[in-house]
Protein backbone atom coordinates (compact mmCIF):
# COMPACT_ATOMS: atom_id res chain seq x y z
CA UNK A 1 0.00 0.00 0.00
CA UNK A 2 1.64 3.11 -0.71
CA UNK A 3 1.16 6.23 1.57
CA UNK A 4 2.55 10.25 0.88
CA UNK A 5 3.99 12.80 2.72
CA UNK A 6 3.09 16.22 1.46
CA UNK A 7 6.03 17.80 2.41
CA UNK A 8 4.83 21.42 2.22
CA UNK A 9 4.90 25.22 3.55
CA UNK A 10 2.07 26.27 5.10
CA UNK A 11 1.11 29.80 5.15
CA UNK A 12 1.33 31.47 8.43
CA UNK A 13 -2.23 31.91 9.67
CA UNK A 14 -3.93 31.73 6.39
CA UNK A 15 -6.29 28.97 6.86
CA UNK A 16 -8.15 29.70 3.58
CA UNK A 17 -5.02 29.96 1.52
CA UNK A 18 -3.72 26.11 3.43
CA UNK A 19 -6.62 24.98 2.69
CA UNK A 20 -6.16 25.61 -1.04
CA UNK A 21 -2.80 24.08 -0.96
CA UNK A 22 -4.12 20.81 0.94
CA UNK A 23 -6.64 20.04 -1.61
CA UNK A 24 -3.57 20.72 -4.25
CA UNK A 25 -1.47 18.06 -2.80
CA UNK A 26 -4.17 15.67 -1.78
CA UNK A 27 -4.95 15.92 -5.52
CA UNK A 28 -1.27 14.72 -6.18
CA UNK A 29 -1.34 12.57 -3.66
CA UNK A 30 -4.37 10.54 -5.19
CA UNK A 31 -2.67 10.91 -8.84
CA UNK A 32 0.55 9.11 -6.78
CA UNK A 33 -1.87 6.19 -6.08
CA UNK A 34 -1.85 6.69 -2.17
CA UNK A 35 -4.02 5.24 0.25
CA UNK A 36 -2.90 7.92 3.21
CA UNK A 37 -1.70 11.37 2.66
CA UNK A 38 0.08 12.43 5.87
CA UNK A 39 0.40 16.61 6.68
CA UNK A 40 2.92 17.79 8.40
CA UNK A 41 2.45 19.75 12.19
CA UNK A 42 -0.17 22.45 12.12
CA UNK A 43 -0.36 22.40 8.32
CA UNK A 44 -3.75 23.83 7.73
CA UNK A 45 -2.48 26.94 10.43
CA UNK A 46 1.48 27.31 10.08
CA UNK A 47 3.70 26.93 13.04
CA UNK A 48 4.72 29.88 14.81
CA UNK A 49 1.31 31.24 15.51
CA UNK A 50 1.60 33.25 18.83
CA UNK A 51 -1.61 34.78 19.26
CA UNK A 52 -2.50 33.83 16.21
CA UNK A 53 -3.55 30.64 17.45
CA UNK A 54 -6.89 31.87 19.09
CA UNK A 55 -7.11 33.39 15.87
CA UNK A 56 -7.33 30.27 13.79
CA UNK A 57 -8.82 27.95 16.53
CA UNK A 58 -11.57 25.99 15.13
CA UNK A 59 -13.62 22.81 16.44
CA UNK A 60 -12.63 19.52 15.19
CA UNK A 61 -16.04 19.13 13.84
CA UNK A 62 -16.09 22.89 12.70
CA UNK A 63 -17.67 23.13 9.16
CA UNK A 64 -14.09 25.32 7.77
CA UNK A 65 -12.67 21.61 8.18
CA UNK A 66 -15.44 20.11 5.44
CA UNK A 67 -13.33 20.46 2.66
CA UNK A 68 -10.97 17.91 4.29
CA UNK A 69 -13.64 15.30 5.73
CA UNK A 70 -15.02 15.95 1.94
CA UNK A 71 -11.70 15.15 0.43
CA UNK A 72 -11.01 11.96 2.44
CA UNK A 73 -13.79 9.78 0.60
CA UNK A 74 -11.12 9.06 -1.95
CA UNK A 75 -7.80 9.14 0.00
CA UNK A 76 -7.53 9.05 3.88
CA UNK A 77 -5.68 12.32 5.23
CA UNK A 78 -4.13 13.56 8.46
CA UNK A 79 -4.11 17.33 8.74
CA UNK A 80 -3.04 19.58 11.45
CA UNK A 81 -4.94 22.18 13.20
CA UNK A 82 -5.69 23.97 15.95
CA UNK A 83 -8.44 22.94 18.25
CA UNK A 84 -10.62 24.69 20.25
CA UNK A 85 -12.05 22.12 22.79
CA UNK A 86 -15.67 22.54 23.99
CA UNK A 87 -14.14 24.10 27.18
CA UNK A 88 -12.21 26.44 25.13
CA UNK A 89 -8.81 25.53 25.77
CA UNK A 90 -6.35 25.27 22.53
CA UNK A 91 -4.47 22.19 21.13
CA UNK A 92 -2.00 21.56 18.73
CA UNK A 93 -4.33 18.35 17.10
CA UNK A 94 -3.55 16.20 14.08
CA UNK A 95 -6.58 14.61 12.69
CA UNK A 96 -7.54 11.31 10.70
CA UNK A 97 -9.82 11.76 7.92
CA UNK A 98 -11.40 8.49 6.09
CA UNK A 99 -14.31 7.89 4.21
CA UNK A 100 -15.51 11.61 4.38
CA UNK A 101 -15.39 12.14 8.09
CA UNK A 102 -13.10 12.77 10.96
CA UNK A 103 -12.09 9.16 12.39
CA UNK A 104 -9.56 10.45 15.51
CA UNK A 105 -7.85 13.31 16.44
CA UNK A 106 -4.92 13.47 18.29
CA UNK A 107 -3.75 16.56 20.79
CA UNK A 108 -0.20 17.07 21.03
CA UNK A 109 0.49 16.47 24.68
CA UNK A 110 4.37 17.19 25.15
CA UNK A 111 4.48 21.17 24.40
CA UNK A 112 8.22 22.64 23.91
CA UNK A 113 8.72 25.77 25.76
CA UNK A 114 12.43 25.70 25.30
CA UNK A 115 14.95 27.35 23.10
CA UNK A 116 13.10 28.89 20.27
CA UNK A 117 9.55 26.82 21.07
CA UNK A 118 7.26 28.39 23.00
CA UNK A 119 4.17 26.06 22.81
CA UNK A 120 3.17 26.01 26.79
CA UNK A 121 2.05 29.86 26.37
CA UNK A 122 -0.65 29.40 23.24
CA UNK A 123 -1.78 25.69 24.35
CA UNK A 124 -2.53 23.26 26.60
CA UNK A 125 -1.43 19.56 26.63
CA UNK A 126 -3.11 16.89 25.23
CA UNK A 127 -4.06 14.01 27.78
CA UNK A 128 -3.66 10.70 25.76
CA UNK A 129 -2.03 8.31 23.53
CA UNK A 130 -4.65 6.22 21.71
CA UNK A 131 -4.48 3.89 18.68
CA UNK A 132 -6.63 4.04 15.87
CA UNK A 133 -7.06 1.56 12.44
CA UNK A 134 -6.03 3.32 9.53
CA UNK A 135 -5.88 2.28 6.15
CA UNK A 136 -2.42 1.22 6.99
CA UNK A 137 -3.48 -0.44 10.04
CA UNK A 138 -3.37 0.18 13.80
CA UNK A 139 -1.76 3.10 14.17
CA UNK A 140 -0.77 6.42 16.81
CA UNK A 141 -0.18 9.79 16.00
CA UNK A 142 2.87 11.78 17.71
CA UNK A 143 3.12 15.03 16.89
CA UNK A 144 6.55 16.84 16.88
CA UNK A 145 8.17 16.63 20.09
CA UNK A 146 5.70 14.24 20.84
CA UNK A 147 8.08 11.76 19.24
CA UNK A 148 11.03 12.92 21.36
CA UNK A 149 9.31 11.08 24.34
CA UNK A 150 10.64 7.89 24.33
CA UNK A 151 7.14 6.77 26.28
CA UNK A 152 5.55 7.92 23.00
CA UNK A 153 5.96 5.69 20.77
CA UNK A 154 6.23 2.66 23.24
CA UNK A 155 3.18 3.22 24.11
CA UNK A 156 1.52 2.89 21.07
CA UNK A 157 3.81 0.02 19.89
CA UNK A 158 2.36 -1.47 23.00
CA UNK A 159 -1.25 -1.19 22.48
CA UNK A 160 -0.90 -2.61 18.82
CA UNK A 161 0.15 0.15 16.38
CA UNK A 162 2.26 -0.76 13.29
CA UNK A 163 2.31 2.56 12.29
CA UNK A 164 3.89 5.88 13.85
CA UNK A 165 2.61 8.85 12.07
CA UNK A 166 5.44 11.70 13.21
CA UNK A 167 3.55 14.93 12.16
CA UNK A 168 6.30 17.55 12.62
CA UNK A 169 7.35 21.03 12.01
CA UNK A 170 10.94 20.76 12.81
CA UNK A 171 13.01 23.62 12.28
CA UNK A 172 16.84 23.62 10.61
CA UNK A 173 19.87 24.73 13.72
CA UNK A 174 22.74 23.47 14.79
CA UNK A 175 25.18 24.27 11.72
CA UNK A 176 28.57 24.40 13.26
CA UNK A 177 30.87 21.70 14.42
CA UNK A 178 31.59 20.31 10.86
CA UNK A 179 28.59 18.18 10.38
CA UNK A 180 25.28 18.07 8.91
CA UNK A 181 22.14 19.60 10.67
CA UNK A 182 22.24 19.04 14.19
CA UNK A 183 18.41 18.58 14.14
CA UNK A 184 18.51 16.57 10.87
CA UNK A 185 20.72 14.28 12.56
CA UNK A 186 19.03 13.78 16.00
CA UNK A 187 15.78 13.26 14.35
CA UNK A 188 17.30 10.12 11.86
CA UNK A 189 18.44 9.04 15.05
CA UNK A 190 15.32 8.22 16.68
CA UNK A 191 13.01 7.45 13.58
CA UNK A 192 15.62 4.55 12.91
CA UNK A 193 16.14 3.91 16.14
CA UNK A 194 11.97 3.85 17.60
CA UNK A 195 10.90 1.68 13.73
CA UNK A 196 13.62 -0.47 14.36
CA UNK A 197 13.02 -1.49 18.23
CA UNK A 198 9.76 -1.63 18.22
CA UNK A 199 9.14 -3.17 14.91
CA UNK A 200 6.86 -0.17 13.85
CA UNK A 201 6.77 1.82 10.52
CA UNK A 202 8.18 5.37 11.65
CA UNK A 203 6.36 7.93 9.09
CA UNK A 204 8.28 11.62 9.68
CA UNK A 205 6.45 14.08 7.77
CA UNK A 206 8.19 17.53 8.33
CA UNK A 207 7.12 20.83 6.66
CA UNK A 208 9.63 23.14 4.70
CA UNK A 209 9.69 26.86 4.11
CA UNK A 210 10.44 29.92 6.51
CA UNK A 211 8.34 31.25 9.52
CA UNK A 212 9.75 35.03 10.96
CA UNK A 213 12.99 33.16 10.00
CA UNK A 214 13.48 30.18 10.94
CA UNK A 215 13.63 27.40 8.17
CA UNK A 216 12.16 24.11 8.45
CA UNK A 217 14.03 22.08 7.64
CA UNK A 218 11.97 18.95 5.70
CA UNK A 219 13.82 15.51 5.27
CA UNK A 220 10.58 13.59 5.86
CA UNK A 221 11.33 9.72 5.30
CA UNK A 222 9.42 6.22 6.24
CA UNK A 223 11.74 4.04 8.28
CA UNK A 224 10.31 0.32 7.88
CA UNK A 225 9.88 -2.11 11.17
CA UNK A 226 13.81 -3.46 10.34
CA UNK A 227 14.79 0.03 10.50
CA UNK A 228 15.43 0.76 6.49
CA UNK A 229 14.86 3.57 5.09
CA UNK A 230 12.51 3.24 2.63
CA UNK A 231 11.97 6.87 1.65
CA UNK A 232 13.09 9.99 2.24
CA UNK A 233 12.67 13.62 0.98
CA UNK A 234 15.18 16.60 0.15
CA UNK A 235 15.96 19.15 2.64
CA UNK A 236 14.47 22.77 2.45
CA UNK A 237 12.26 22.05 -0.52
CA UNK A 238 8.74 21.12 -1.09
CA UNK A 239 8.09 17.10 -2.44
CA UNK A 240 5.69 15.22 -2.49
CA UNK A 241 7.56 11.36 -0.78
CA UNK A 242 5.58 8.24 -1.70
CA UNK A 243 6.73 5.13 -0.10
CA UNK A 244 5.69 1.76 0.55
CA UNK A 245 4.00 0.18 3.64
CA UNK A 246 3.93 -3.19 3.56
CA UNK A 247 2.19 -5.19 7.02
CA UNK A 248 3.66 -8.20 5.60
CA UNK A 249 7.27 -7.20 6.94
CA UNK A 250 5.83 -5.83 9.72
CA UNK A 251 4.89 -9.63 10.61
CA UNK A 252 7.69 -10.96 9.13
CA UNK A 253 10.01 -9.06 11.20
CA UNK A 254 8.43 -9.14 14.39
CA UNK A 255 9.25 -13.34 13.83
CA UNK A 256 12.61 -12.35 13.26
CA UNK A 257 12.92 -9.82 15.95
CA UNK A 258 10.02 -10.36 18.77
CA UNK A 259 10.84 -7.62 21.02
CA UNK A 260 7.23 -6.74 21.43
CA UNK A 261 6.33 -9.95 21.97
CA UNK A 262 8.45 -10.78 24.74
CA UNK A 263 8.05 -6.81 26.30
CA UNK A 264 6.73 -6.56 29.58
CA UNK A 265 4.57 -3.44 29.72
CA UNK A 266 3.22 -5.29 32.93
CA UNK A 267 6.43 -4.80 34.12
CA UNK A 268 6.56 -0.88 33.17
CA UNK A 269 3.09 -0.54 34.88
CA UNK A 270 4.35 -2.14 38.27
CA UNK A 271 7.75 -0.22 38.35
CA UNK A 272 6.00 3.21 37.53
CA UNK A 273 2.88 2.45 39.90
CA UNK A 274 5.43 1.92 42.76
CA UNK A 275 7.22 4.77 42.12
CA UNK A 276 4.30 7.16 42.34
CA UNK A 277 3.52 5.48 45.56
CA UNK A 278 0.03 3.29 43.45
CA UNK A 279 -0.57 0.46 45.25
CA UNK A 280 -1.31 -2.42 42.52
CA UNK A 281 -3.02 -5.72 43.41
CA UNK A 282 -3.43 -8.71 41.01
CA UNK B 1 22.29 -3.32 12.17
CA UNK B 2 23.69 -0.25 13.67
CA UNK B 3 22.77 3.38 13.99
CA UNK B 4 25.61 5.33 12.25
CA UNK B 5 25.23 8.77 14.28
CA UNK B 6 28.07 9.34 16.03
CA UNK B 7 29.21 12.34 17.91
CA UNK B 8 32.87 13.18 18.79
CA UNK B 9 33.49 15.36 21.89
CA UNK B 10 33.46 19.02 20.86
CA UNK B 11 37.33 20.38 21.37
CA UNK B 12 37.04 23.47 24.09
CA UNK B 13 40.64 25.31 23.59
CA UNK B 14 41.38 28.97 22.88
CA UNK B 15 43.62 28.15 19.34
CA UNK B 16 41.03 25.59 18.32
CA UNK B 17 38.76 26.86 15.53
CA UNK B 18 37.12 23.50 14.82
CA UNK B 19 34.10 23.93 16.15
CA UNK B 20 33.03 27.24 14.23
CA UNK B 21 33.47 24.67 11.34
CA UNK B 22 30.10 24.90 8.84
CA UNK B 23 28.70 22.96 5.85
CA UNK B 24 28.84 25.83 3.71
CA UNK B 25 26.77 24.33 1.11
CA UNK B 26 24.28 24.10 3.62
CA UNK B 27 24.48 27.47 4.78
CA UNK B 28 24.38 28.90 1.52
CA UNK B 29 21.34 26.83 0.98
CA UNK B 30 19.61 27.85 4.03
CA UNK B 31 20.36 31.85 3.60
CA UNK B 32 19.59 31.93 -0.03
CA UNK B 33 16.06 30.55 0.52
CA UNK B 34 15.97 32.41 3.32
CA UNK B 35 16.20 35.63 1.35
CA UNK B 36 14.05 34.97 -0.84
CA UNK B 37 11.44 33.55 0.55
CA UNK B 38 11.55 36.20 3.69
CA UNK B 39 11.44 38.88 0.95
CA UNK B 40 8.76 37.68 -1.41
CA UNK B 41 6.36 36.84 1.30
CA UNK B 42 6.37 41.11 2.36
CA UNK B 43 5.54 41.17 -1.33
CA UNK B 44 9.02 43.11 -1.78
CA UNK B 45 10.49 42.69 -5.06
CA UNK B 46 14.29 44.34 -4.51
CA UNK B 47 17.24 43.88 -2.14
CA UNK B 48 19.06 47.34 -0.92
CA UNK B 49 22.12 47.27 0.63
CA UNK B 50 25.13 49.05 1.00
CA UNK B 51 28.53 47.55 -0.43
CA UNK B 52 31.64 48.96 1.58
CA UNK B 53 34.12 47.06 0.15
CA UNK B 54 34.25 44.51 3.01
CA UNK B 55 33.55 40.96 3.22
CA UNK B 56 30.86 41.34 5.15
CA UNK B 57 29.05 43.21 2.56
CA UNK B 58 30.73 40.89 -0.30
CA UNK B 59 28.49 37.97 1.42
CA UNK B 60 25.56 39.87 1.42
CA UNK B 61 25.32 40.62 -1.85
CA UNK B 62 26.51 37.23 -3.55
CA UNK B 63 23.94 35.56 -1.31
CA UNK B 64 21.20 38.32 -2.16
CA UNK B 65 22.05 38.22 -6.12
CA UNK B 66 21.80 34.14 -6.22
CA UNK B 67 18.36 34.52 -4.01
CA UNK B 68 16.68 37.58 -6.41
CA UNK B 69 18.41 38.08 -9.76
CA UNK B 70 21.64 40.31 -9.85
CA UNK B 71 19.29 42.54 -11.59
CA UNK B 72 16.93 43.10 -8.37
CA UNK B 73 20.04 43.70 -5.96
CA UNK B 74 20.93 47.83 -5.46
CA UNK B 75 24.68 48.00 -3.91
CA UNK B 76 25.51 51.62 -2.23
CA UNK B 77 28.30 52.54 -1.79
CA UNK B 78 28.29 55.70 0.15
CA UNK B 79 32.08 57.28 0.98
CA UNK B 80 32.79 59.89 3.30
CA UNK B 81 35.96 61.91 2.46
CA UNK B 82 38.20 60.05 4.97
CA UNK B 83 37.38 56.53 3.48
CA UNK B 84 40.02 54.25 2.78
CA UNK B 85 41.37 54.60 -0.74
CA UNK B 86 41.07 51.26 -1.78
CA UNK B 87 37.15 50.63 -0.51
CA UNK B 88 35.90 52.01 -3.85
CA UNK B 89 37.91 49.47 -5.85
CA UNK B 90 36.74 46.47 -3.64
CA UNK B 91 33.05 47.43 -3.69
CA UNK B 92 33.52 47.69 -7.63
CA UNK B 93 35.39 44.00 -7.74
CA UNK B 94 32.40 42.97 -5.72
CA UNK B 95 29.77 44.54 -7.52
CA UNK B 96 31.39 43.25 -10.85
CA UNK B 97 31.64 39.79 -9.53
CA UNK B 98 28.54 39.25 -8.54
CA UNK B 99 26.30 40.94 -11.08
CA UNK B 100 25.11 43.76 -8.98
CA UNK B 101 24.54 47.19 -9.37
CA UNK B 102 26.37 49.26 -7.52
CA UNK B 103 25.87 53.21 -7.31
CA UNK B 104 28.02 56.01 -5.59
CA UNK B 105 25.99 58.41 -3.21
CA UNK B 106 28.91 60.03 -1.06
CA UNK B 107 27.87 61.01 1.93
CA UNK B 108 30.49 64.10 3.01
CA UNK B 109 28.17 67.22 1.95
CA UNK B 110 25.28 66.16 4.69
CA UNK B 111 27.96 64.73 7.16
CA UNK B 112 30.26 67.95 6.97
CA UNK B 113 27.07 70.38 7.05
CA UNK B 114 25.71 68.97 9.94
CA UNK B 115 29.00 69.16 11.95
CA UNK B 116 29.83 72.75 10.41
CA UNK B 117 30.68 75.18 13.57
CA UNK B 118 30.61 72.23 15.95
CA UNK B 119 33.47 71.79 18.15
CA UNK B 120 35.56 68.48 19.42
CA UNK B 121 33.51 66.10 17.88
CA UNK B 122 34.27 62.64 19.18
CA UNK B 123 35.19 60.63 16.40
CA UNK B 124 32.87 57.57 17.66
CA UNK B 125 29.62 60.37 17.54
CA UNK B 126 30.96 61.11 13.93
CA UNK B 127 31.27 57.38 12.85
CA UNK B 128 27.54 57.42 14.85
CA UNK B 129 26.31 59.71 12.54
CA UNK B 130 28.04 58.28 9.10
CA UNK B 131 26.40 54.81 9.84
CA UNK B 132 23.13 56.30 9.93
CA UNK B 133 23.47 58.44 7.20
CA UNK B 134 24.04 55.67 5.12
CA UNK B 135 20.89 53.30 6.47
CA UNK B 136 18.84 56.37 5.38
CA UNK B 137 19.94 56.83 1.92
CA UNK B 138 19.95 53.11 1.87
CA UNK B 139 16.09 53.19 2.81
CA UNK B 140 15.26 55.89 0.79
CA UNK B 141 16.57 53.63 -2.19
CA UNK B 142 15.01 51.08 -1.14
CA UNK B 143 11.11 53.07 -2.00
CA UNK B 144 8.97 51.42 -3.34
CA UNK B 145 9.37 47.90 -3.21
CA UNK B 146 12.61 46.57 -2.16
CA UNK B 147 13.94 46.16 1.57
CA UNK B 148 17.38 47.04 3.08
CA UNK B 149 19.06 44.17 4.21
CA UNK B 150 21.50 44.54 7.32
CA UNK B 151 25.28 43.04 7.19
CA UNK B 152 26.22 42.82 10.70
CA UNK B 153 27.86 39.46 11.80
CA UNK B 154 27.11 37.23 14.99
CA UNK B 155 30.17 38.27 16.30
CA UNK B 156 29.44 41.84 16.02
CA UNK B 157 25.63 41.68 17.39
CA UNK B 158 26.96 40.17 20.80
CA UNK B 159 29.86 42.19 21.36
CA UNK B 160 27.54 45.20 19.74
CA UNK B 161 30.22 46.63 17.61
CA UNK B 162 28.05 48.61 15.51
CA UNK B 163 25.61 51.41 15.39
CA UNK B 164 21.70 51.27 16.64
CA UNK B 165 19.96 52.45 13.70
CA UNK B 166 22.75 52.30 11.44
CA UNK B 167 24.57 49.72 10.15
CA UNK B 168 22.37 47.28 12.69
CA UNK B 169 19.24 48.87 10.84
CA UNK B 170 17.64 46.00 8.77
CA UNK B 171 14.37 44.40 7.36
CA UNK B 172 16.48 41.32 6.65
CA UNK B 173 19.71 40.10 8.06
CA UNK B 174 21.39 36.78 6.10
CA UNK B 175 24.55 36.68 8.19
CA UNK B 176 23.61 37.85 11.79
CA UNK B 177 23.86 34.16 12.78
CA UNK B 178 27.49 33.37 11.76
CA UNK B 179 30.68 34.53 13.41
CA UNK B 180 33.09 36.41 11.50
CA UNK B 181 35.29 33.26 11.39
CA UNK B 182 32.32 31.18 9.83
CA UNK B 183 31.47 34.04 7.73
CA UNK B 184 35.16 34.39 6.33
CA UNK B 185 34.93 30.67 5.37
CA UNK B 186 31.76 31.41 3.29
CA UNK B 187 33.09 33.76 1.84
CA UNK B 188 35.65 31.71 0.66
CA UNK B 189 33.05 29.33 -0.74
CA UNK B 190 31.10 32.20 -2.33
CA UNK B 191 33.92 33.65 -4.46
CA UNK B 192 34.42 37.07 -2.93
CA UNK B 193 37.36 38.73 -4.62
CA UNK B 194 40.34 37.48 -2.72
CA UNK B 195 41.58 40.89 -1.89
CA UNK B 196 38.21 41.78 -0.26
CA UNK B 197 39.02 38.15 1.93
CA UNK B 198 42.41 39.34 2.73
CA UNK B 199 42.35 43.22 3.87
CA UNK B 200 41.93 43.46 7.51
CA UNK B 201 38.17 44.02 8.60
CA UNK B 202 37.80 47.57 9.21
CA UNK B 203 34.67 50.17 9.65
CA UNK B 204 36.31 52.30 7.93
CA UNK B 205 35.01 55.59 10.04
CA UNK B 206 38.42 57.11 10.31
CA UNK B 207 41.40 56.38 8.51
CA UNK B 208 42.99 53.67 10.12
CA UNK B 209 40.55 51.51 12.08
CA UNK B 210 40.35 48.51 12.16
CA UNK B 211 37.43 46.30 13.77
CA UNK B 212 40.71 44.07 15.68
CA UNK B 213 42.84 47.60 16.55
CA UNK B 214 39.75 48.87 18.19
CA UNK B 215 38.54 46.03 19.83
CA UNK B 216 41.35 44.81 21.43
CA UNK B 217 41.42 41.52 20.71
CA UNK B 218 40.95 38.99 17.07
CA UNK B 219 37.72 37.98 15.64
CA UNK B 220 39.47 34.26 15.70
CA UNK B 221 39.77 34.99 19.52
CA UNK B 222 36.77 36.47 20.24
CA UNK B 223 34.75 33.69 18.00
CA UNK B 224 35.95 30.24 19.80
CA UNK B 225 35.24 31.92 23.06
CA UNK B 226 31.48 33.50 22.05
CA UNK B 227 30.92 30.08 20.27
CA UNK B 228 31.08 27.91 23.34
CA UNK B 229 29.96 30.74 25.58
CA UNK B 230 26.85 31.43 23.62
CA UNK B 231 26.38 28.61 21.58
CA UNK B 232 27.22 25.86 24.03
CA UNK B 233 26.56 28.05 26.95
CA UNK B 234 29.51 26.72 28.77
CA UNK B 235 30.09 28.43 32.20
CA UNK B 236 32.63 31.01 32.22
CA UNK B 237 34.77 29.15 35.20
CA UNK B 238 34.92 26.44 32.61
CA UNK B 239 36.13 28.53 30.06
CA UNK B 240 38.66 29.82 31.95
CA UNK B 241 39.64 26.42 33.29
CA UNK B 242 40.10 25.20 29.45
CA UNK B 243 42.39 27.95 28.79
CA UNK B 244 40.68 30.98 27.86
CA UNK B 245 42.40 33.98 29.08
CA UNK B 246 40.19 35.47 32.36
CA UNK B 247 40.60 39.42 31.29
CA UNK B 248 39.21 38.48 27.71
CA UNK B 249 36.74 36.65 28.64
CA UNK B 250 35.29 39.30 31.40
CA UNK B 251 35.80 42.10 28.81
CA UNK B 252 33.45 40.22 26.15
CA UNK B 253 31.28 39.18 28.54
CA UNK B 254 30.71 42.88 29.73
CA UNK B 255 30.40 44.07 26.19
CA UNK B 256 27.44 41.89 25.33
CA UNK B 257 25.84 42.55 28.59
CA UNK B 258 26.46 46.13 28.30
CA UNK B 259 25.10 46.57 24.45
CA UNK B 260 22.16 43.95 24.89
CA UNK B 261 20.01 47.27 24.15
CA UNK B 262 21.00 47.08 20.54
CA UNK B 263 19.94 44.13 19.91
CA UNK B 264 16.32 44.62 21.07
CA UNK B 265 13.25 46.70 19.96
CA UNK B 266 12.78 49.85 21.89
CA UNK B 267 11.02 49.83 25.44
CA UNK B 268 7.40 50.78 25.61
CA UNK B 269 6.04 51.57 28.59
CA UNK B 270 3.16 49.24 29.39
CA UNK B 271 0.00 50.82 30.72
CA UNK B 272 -2.54 49.14 29.23
CA UNK B 273 -4.47 45.25 29.02
CA UNK B 274 -2.38 44.80 26.36
CA UNK B 275 0.13 46.25 24.82
CA UNK B 276 2.53 46.03 21.47
CA UNK B 277 5.64 44.38 22.11
CA UNK B 278 4.69 42.97 25.45
CA UNK B 279 1.67 40.62 25.20
CA UNK B 280 0.41 41.56 21.71
CA UNK B 281 2.55 38.43 19.86
CA UNK B 282 2.07 37.92 16.06
CA UNK B 283 4.72 36.82 14.16
CA UNK B 284 5.85 38.88 11.89
CA UNK B 285 5.13 36.37 8.66
CA UNK B 286 1.81 36.66 10.06
CA UNK B 287 0.27 36.48 5.98
CA UNK B 288 -3.04 37.35 4.47
CA UNK B 289 -5.58 34.54 3.90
Amino acid sequence: MKIAIAQCAPALGAMKRNLEMHREWIGKARAADAKIVVFPELSLTGYHLKDLAADVACAADDPILEPIAHASRDIDITAGFVERSNDAKLHIAQGYWSGGTLRHVHRKVYLPTYGIFDDGRYFGPGERFETFESAVGTAGIAICEDLWHVSVPYLYAAGGASVVFAPADSPGRGVAEGGDLGTAASCRMMDRFYAQYLTVYVVFANRVGLEDGIAFWGGSEVIGPDGTVIARAKEFEPELLVAEIDLELVARERVRNPLLRDERPDLVFRALAERMGVRVTE
Amino acid sequence: MTLDVERRAIPMAPGDLTPLRIDEVLVRKMLVSFLREETLKTGAKRLVLGVSGGVDSAVVAALAAEALGPENILGLFTPYRTTAGRSKADAEDVARTFGIRLEEVPITAQVDAYFTGKMNVDRVRMGNKMARERKSIEYDRSWPDGLVLGTSNKTELLLGYGTQFGDLACALNPVGDLYKTQLRELAAHLGVPKGVLAKPPSADLWEGQTDEGELGFTYEQADVLLYHLVDRRVRPADLVAAGFDAALLAKIRERIRRNHFKRVMPLIAKVSLRTVGHDFLYPRDWEAD
